[in-house]
């Protein structure tokens, strides 16, 4: 077997007991690694008991994993899932940093998280020694601080355990941040200081696990390639391709902020209700001047460094320091809120990265609260003094402070925007979940689908089966390169999707071949292998539980903000149309072999070796 | 470049355009190793303080104290390159290099027990090649004769990582640096 270390880390927190899996070539070659292979280890262990998994209590997995790619492929990630807080379904999330390298390097290709600890823990590998340590001077504190102590303390162990080796370099971290601890469905893994694994609230299961961080180093090399030399190669010719990409790594994912998502009417403007602003605050150059304190900042091996150091030097905000932001943030934590000037983009992302909680599904709530201030349904009074209006960043900041603590409101809008209406609604008596821009509870990505100018199609959100996640869209073709079945591949893999735009399909295929000699070519890819992830993701989704449920294909549906004209904008007027939805949505589910109600057929579960899954789903979908 | 034409060189580093993308440790490694293996790379990025990634490898000292401190003579200077250059067969992995080295650069690989020094790459260096290719060009090559030598102060490269990190922290992050150390 080649790519792979071979082996898999198992801890199980309540007993301390730590021990080695291994997996089958054929589960590794069907499921290649990461978000794949987590829908498999998560279904074979809580398929058949799904509905009635707390995704926040001790029977849920947290899942830590790498892919054959992690490392080879140019920008290598991390995928963390489980039971997902916040759709009760499977989402495969991916951070950056040099974690899984340093997991892979350790000897391990994955760390599957069991029970919960009695105490604050935090979990050290360095090569094959694993040990749960005591995080109890950590809990409480914020990401930064969290993460600075790790770093030395990190350090500190390995000169102590290898003292004779030299001058040793940092391991990495995952971290969570005050919303982990305290079980928020919104809160994120973070690493460095503003890498998160955001989608799926994942951080409030390391949290429900009283886990506060992972620290990994290894000594070793990455897997050996099944072809070295086609592999170094490969690498060259990626890392040529990327180069050329300049518009992200000349100005980072932000760029898109700056012109695209103003150009195609589809970004975010005070939750949601307009997607088009006119206050070109954004423009690349306002932030480079402003804020940007280092141009180009990456991680293993990544030639596009598109992440730029952002910090407040001047001002109110001085001190702030973030990654650019991103575009989603910019979108998130700035437009959304109202918000258009870089310093206050900067500080709400920092302030949101140091509490730990999600910058996309965070800015989400945030954006949520501001409408119903705007509306009047939230007071002052509601929200414990706070006057919510948009732009105010100091006022959104100190909602988060309070959302992270689960201090007053803060403990209902901990538990994301879809939740909090369902709440807060039902106090109200009026319907809020009309102001909740969602696919399955998990925030829409910053990527309207109204003005049709964006990536996103109508169903991309609606239908997907990581819920409101834009990196996995549900799209037709099924082939098509923005499709959840090619992103799949990339969140497998596991590696960085911005290192794949310039560089010709073959060739990804090729890598993933060069790496494991495992002869999966695109075709068994789309009609097999890809599927098996997608139906048992959906059929987890579908189960849900045990606090919220999914009704098949009532829930496939757009917020209902999306059927709602743009009132500005070049693109003013425009809406989803219902009845094309519906057929684009029937089309979808045909394509997946699915039924007119998108529950998989018995004939294409039972063609995908899925008979298991078929016989769970059918039994739950009956005593619903 | 061969062995046959090459000169003394330089690797000359500019800290502050870092990307901290490691492409110089994947080069490195692939070069030496034929792996992709971040622990064993000749240049290794140092992340005491994320967004102040540094790339630390030896500076070739004119009086090189590695040199001298190595009780088995281990320890060359490449007269084609001016490289310090590990003769694994004495090497006993004793590690006084590491001590003696003002950097703490020198280290004992993870499975040879040897130590490990850059060594120029015989006069063509990989990660410098990477590191400009991606346009970075925090690793960039300079001659190491007439002035490179007398006037570079060499030795300004060969501190530990944690008095590096110390300055460039402050260059970076301004009065705020010093709290993230
Ligand atoms: S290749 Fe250059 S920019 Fe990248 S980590 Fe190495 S020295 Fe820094
Ligand atoms: S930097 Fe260290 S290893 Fe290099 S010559 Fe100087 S003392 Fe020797
Ligand atoms: S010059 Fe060669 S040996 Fe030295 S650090 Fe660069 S790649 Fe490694």
């Amino acid at each position: 077997m080649r790519g792979y270390a071979g082996k898999f880390l198992e801890v199980d927190l309540s007993t301390g007991k730590i021990q080695t899996i291994k997996l089958s070539d054929d589960v590794l070659r069907t499921y290649i690694g990461g978000r794949g292979l987590a829908a498999k280890i998560l279904w074979d262990r809580l398929g058949s008991k799904w509905d009635e998994v707390d995704p926040l209590g001790p029977e849920n997995i947290l899942l830590v994993l790498t892919g054959p790619l992690t490392g080879y492929y140019p920008g290598g990630r991390t995928c963390i899932s489980g039971k997902s807080p916040q759709s009760n379904g499977i989402v495969g999330s991916t951070i950056a940093g040099e974690f899984g390298v340093e997991l892979r390097c350790a000897g391990w290709d994955g760390i599957i998280i069991t029970g919960r600890a009695a105490k604050p823990s935090y979990l050290f590998i360095f090569d094959s020694d694993v040990e749960i340590k005591s995080a109890r001077h950590l809990w409480g504190k914020l990401g930064k601080e969290t993460l600075r102590i790790l770093l030395k303390e990190g350090r500190a162990e390995l000169f102590k355990r290898k003292p004779r080796y030299g001058e040793w370099k940092n391991p990495d971290v995952l971290y969570i941040g005050p919303a982990g601890e305290k079980k928020s469905r919104i809160a994120v893994v973070n690493g460095k200081w503003s890498h998160a694994a955001g989608y799926g609230g994942y951080g409030g299961v390391m949290g429900s696990k009283n886990l506060k961080a992972i620290v990994a180093k290894g000594s070793g090399p990455l897997p050996e390639a099944y072809d070295p030399k086609r592999t170094a190669e490969l690498l060259d010719k990626v890392c040529r391709d990327c180069m050329d990409n300049d518009a992200f790594r000349r100005w980072g994912t932000g760029y898109i902020g700056f012109d695209a998502g103003n150009r195609t009417s589809s970004e975010p403007v005070r939750n949601w209700q307009e997607e088009w602003h006119d206050k070109r605050t954004f423009a690349a150059d306002r932030f480079e001047e402003r804020v940007w304190i280092k141009r180009y900042w990456g991680d293993f091996g990544c030639p596009t460094t598109c992440y730029k150091v952002g910090m407040c030097k001047v001002g109110p905000f001085k001190g702030a320091i973030d990654d650019n932001p991103d575009y989603e943030l910019q979108a998130y934590l700035g437009t959304n809120l109202g918000i258009f000037t870089p310093e206050e983009n900067v500080y709400v992302a920092s302030v949101m990265d140091d509490l730990g909680i999600c910058g996309i599904n965070g800015g989400n709530v945030l954006g949520f609260a501001g409408e119903l201030y705007q509306r009047k349904i939230l007071t002052r009074k509601d929200l414990g003094g706070i006057s919510l209006k948009w732009g105010d960043a100091k006022a959104f900041a100190a909602l988060a402070h309070k959302i992270a603590r689960r201090e007053g409101i803060g403990d209902v809008l901990a538990e994301g925007s879809y939740r909090a209406a369902l709440k807060l609604g039902r106090k109200k008596r009026m319907d809020l979940t009309k102001y909740v821009v969602h696919g399955k509870a998990i925030a829409c990505g910053a990527h309207g689908i109204r003005s049709h100018l964006d990536f996103p199609t109508d169903i991309a959100y609606a239908c997907s089966v990581q819920g409101g996640d834009h990196t996995s869209v549900a799209q037709l073709p099924l082939e098509g390169a923005n499709s959840e079945l090619r992103t799949l591949l990339y969140d497998s893999g596991v590696f960085c999707w911005f290192n794949v735009f310039a560089v010709d399909e073959p060739i990804i295929w090729e890598f993933l071949e060069a790496v494991t000699g495992w002869g999966i070519t695109k075709e068994e890819w789309y009609s097999r292998l890809a599927p098996s992830t997608i139906n048992i993701q959906r059929a987890a989704l579908l189960i849900g539980g045990p606090d919220l449920k999914w009704r098949p294909r009532e829930d496939d549906e757009n917020p209902p903000r999306f059927y709602e004209p743009l009132p500005s904008g070049p693109k003013k007027g425009e809406k989803i149309v219902w009845e094309k939805f519906d057929e684009m949505r029937r089309e979808y589910y045909q394509a997946l072999g699915w039924d007119e109600r998108g529950i998989p057929k018995t004939e294409t579960l039972k063609a995908l070796g899925l008979a298991d899954v078929d016989r769970v789903l059918r039994e739950k979908l009956k005593e619903k | 470049m061969g062995l046959a034409e090459s000169k003394p060189i330089w690797i000359a580093r500019d800290y502050s355009r870092c990307s901290g993308c490691r492409r110089c440790e994947v080069a490195c490694s692939l070069h030496h190793e034929g792996r992709i293996w971040p622990d064993a790379s000749r240049v290794r990025i140092y992340m005491l303080v994320p967004g102040a990634e540094f790339p630390h490898l030896c500076s070739q000292c004119d009086d090189a104290p590695c040199i001298k401190s190595c009780p088995v003579s281990a320890l060359t200077v490449s007269k084609y390159t001016g490289a310090i250059i590990v003769d694994d067969e004495r090497c006993t992995g004793c590690g006084e290099c590491v001590e003696a080295c003002p950097g703490r650069i020198p280290f004992i690989h993870p499975t040879k027990g040897k130590a490990v020094i850059c060594d120029l790459c015989n006069g063509d260096p990989q990660c410098v090649k990477v590191c400009h290719e991606g346009r970075w060009d925090a690793l960039y090559l300079t001659s190491r004769t007439p002035m490179g030598n007398e006037y570079y102060h060499k030795k300004l490269y060969a501190r530990r990582p944690e008095e590096i990190i110390k300055d460039f922290v402050v260059l970076i992050y301004g009065e705020y640096g010093e709290e993230l150390i």
